[in-house]
């Protein structure tokens, strides 16, 4: 915070103008969000306990919870929840690792840095559903696609990479396209570690690895439970990725919670049953970023005062 | 020592090349590949020197619909990035300055609306727009990516705003200046990085959208993206024409991205970093 936006400045502002004006402000803002999600909320969470189906217009009315025991008790529903872990967890783990190793590098001074960064970041700006489709043609198709052709060259016979390892395949996706974004936050994080100290411990003679470990680490440790919030939120709402590549399959091998619900909603037609798990993907989606940013919230401060 | 030193920075450099091009290698053979016949893009082993031919292209616009497709990212993407503006700096501008009671608890309810998965809400707005008509319809459309970028404009221009000193303002209101002519002649210019920044992280994210536009639109309201994925069902029998209009798509997003990487990143982390 600059120092002239002190507290009795800021009184003396308030005081002068309209109490309302600071409701009629924010009120556009709040009523847009209520209209279009605390609303929608609400009626995903009504759903959730009606017996409706688009495809049964006759059949309805309210269904207690067993919509969601239906859904509890399914196993694809189950293969889901897990493919869902798995698919946030390993990405987690590779954005984070690699996003600090490669933050490492791109952080030294070398011939044309920012050239290589720039190209590094690439994939993140590019659009998900194009990133997919790329990846699952040109680049993973068993037949033509540059894997089938780099796997003959090295004398195996070509893998059907989205077919035989679907969820595999995908966390590659994902974090293609993902690293690029914690890199840069890391980037930034390590810029703010103080030099004084790496210049004291490295005359102290410290070696690289614990410089890394004692000093490093622990000043970007606030960053890493940022990244894992952050992209915790994202990496349970993926779908394009899966819906232009596997279609969720083969099977349901590659199928998360939002696949799930899709399929659940546009196919099954089976609206209660769709939202039950609609309401399970937020509650989960809220305990794991919760979690994170419980961690967080004592060092997170408003950006205000 | 010296010599070794230098050494160390060669090799980090060379890693850092390295690992740059695998990054940068499939999109940019999706360019190569958009110059390329259908047939040489097929080709095995892979071409990587060739005639480059503009069939591709010539292809794609021959159908005539993919204005339609350009027209609609365009108008979904920054005419909700226009609204969300409008609807974000009063907001903004209320919570750094006028100091409502509950800030902080509004902030946060603003800020955690984010946390909810999209599919949370999808199908009673999937219901509610097939009776309003508002299924595969561009304005429908664009409200949701309002609704997407919103929380995202509040916080970013809260954080531009509180980092403006006070007499500014007070100076302009001593000079008489009503409240709306405080915001526009003054706050704006004096924020006007901030709001660039929060505009263009904002037409990034619903240009590249890929899981609404697939669900509420199918033919009129299509996106590039909703197109794009049409030729997912031909299991690649298109790549040439496929890369050509997925080149154009992604090169003007990647171009902006390329000149505003750390604010982008900024602004996906709502303001958290600070530098």
């Amino acid at each position: 915070m600059p120092s002239n936006n002190n507290a009795a400045e800021r009184k003396s502002f308030q005081r002068k103008s309209v109490k309302s004006t600071s409701y009629l402000f924010l009120l556009p803002t709040i009523a847009y969000l209520f209209i279009w999600m605390v609303i929608p909320l609400s009626m995903t969470i009504y759903y959730s306990f009606q017996k409706y189906n688009i495809l049964l217009p006759y059949i309805h009315g309210f269904n207690g919870v067993t919509n969601y025991y239906q859904v509890f008790i399914s196993s694809d529903f189950q293969a889901s929840v897990i493919n869902t872990l798995i698919l946030v967890g390993v990405s987690l783990l590779f954005t984070i690792v690699l996003g600090i190793l490669i933050a490492l590098i791109y952080s030294t001074d070398f011939w044309g840095k920012n050239f290589a960064r720039t190209l590094f970041i690439t994939p993140f700006f590019a659009m998900p559903i194009v990133n997919g489709l790329l990846w699952k043609n040109m680049i993973l198709n068993p037949t033509y696609g540059l894997s089938a052709w780099f796997e003959r060259m090295i004398g195996i016979s070509p893998i059907s990479w989205l077919g035989s390892f679907p969820l595999l395949s995908i966390i590659i996706i994902v974090v293609w396209e993902w690293l690029p974004f914690s890199v840069l936050i890391f980037l930034t994080a390590l810029q703010s570690v103080p030099e004084t100290i790496i210049e004291a411990a490295r005359i102290d003679g410290a070696g690289k690895l614990s410089e890394f470990f004692y000093i490093i680490l622990p000043n970007i440790f606030q960053t890493i439970y940022v990244v894992l919030m952050l992209e915790t939120m994202f990496f349970i709402s993926i779908f394009a990725e899966i819906f232009v590549t596997t279609s969720g399959g083969p099977g349901l091998a590659s199928t998360n919670l939002p696949y799930y619900i899709y399929l659940q909603g546009f196919f099954a037609w089976n609206v209660g049953k769709a939202s039950a798990a609609a309401v399970i993907t937020v509650i989960i989606a809220n305990i794991i970023v919760l979690f994170f940013a419980n961690f967080l919230s004592k060092k997170l401060k408003f950006g205000g005062e | 020592m010296k010599s070794k030193k230098r050494l160390e920075k060669f090799t980090i450099g060379v890693i850092g090349f390295v690992i740059a091009i695998i990054f940068f290698f499939p999109i940019f053979w999706m360019f190569l590949t958009s110059f390329k016949t259908e047939v040489g893009a097929f080709s095995i082993p892979p071409e990587f020197l060739f005639k480059p031919v503009l069939t591709a292209y010539q292809a794609v616009f021959a159908r005539g619909d993919v204005q339609k497709y350009f027209i609609n990212t365009i108008i979904s993407s920054f005419g909700s990035t226009l609204i969300a503006l409008i609807v974000a700096i009063p907001a903004s501008y209320s919570l750094a300055f006028l100091k409502p009671k509950g800030r902080n608890f509004t902030l946060l309810w603003i800020i955690s609306t984010k946390m909810m998965p999209p599919v949370g809400v999808l199908i009673p707005i999937y219901i509610v727009y097939t009776n309003l008509g508002l299924i595969d319809n561009i304005w429908g459309l664009t409200a949701i990516y309002v609704m997407m970028n919103l929380p995202i404009m509040v916080w970013l221009l809260f954080d531009t705003f509180s980092n403006i000193p006070l007499e500014i303002l007070e100076a302009a209101k001593i000079d008489g200046a009503s409240t709306y002519k405080l915001i526009t002649n003054v706050l704006l210019p004096i924020s006007k990085s901030g709001i660039w920044s929060a505009s263009l992280l904002s037409v990034i994210l619903a240009w590249n959208e890929g899981f609404w536009c697939v669900n509420l639109t199918n033919v009129n309201a299509a996106t590039l993206g909703v197109f794009i994925s049409s030729f997912k069902a031909g299991e690649g029998l298109y790549w040439a024409k496929m890369s050509a209009i997925s080149t154009l798509a992604v090169i003007p997003v990647i171009i902006l991205g390329w000149i505003v990487q750390t604010q982008i990143v900024r602004g996906l982390t709502f303001g958290a970093l600070k530098e």
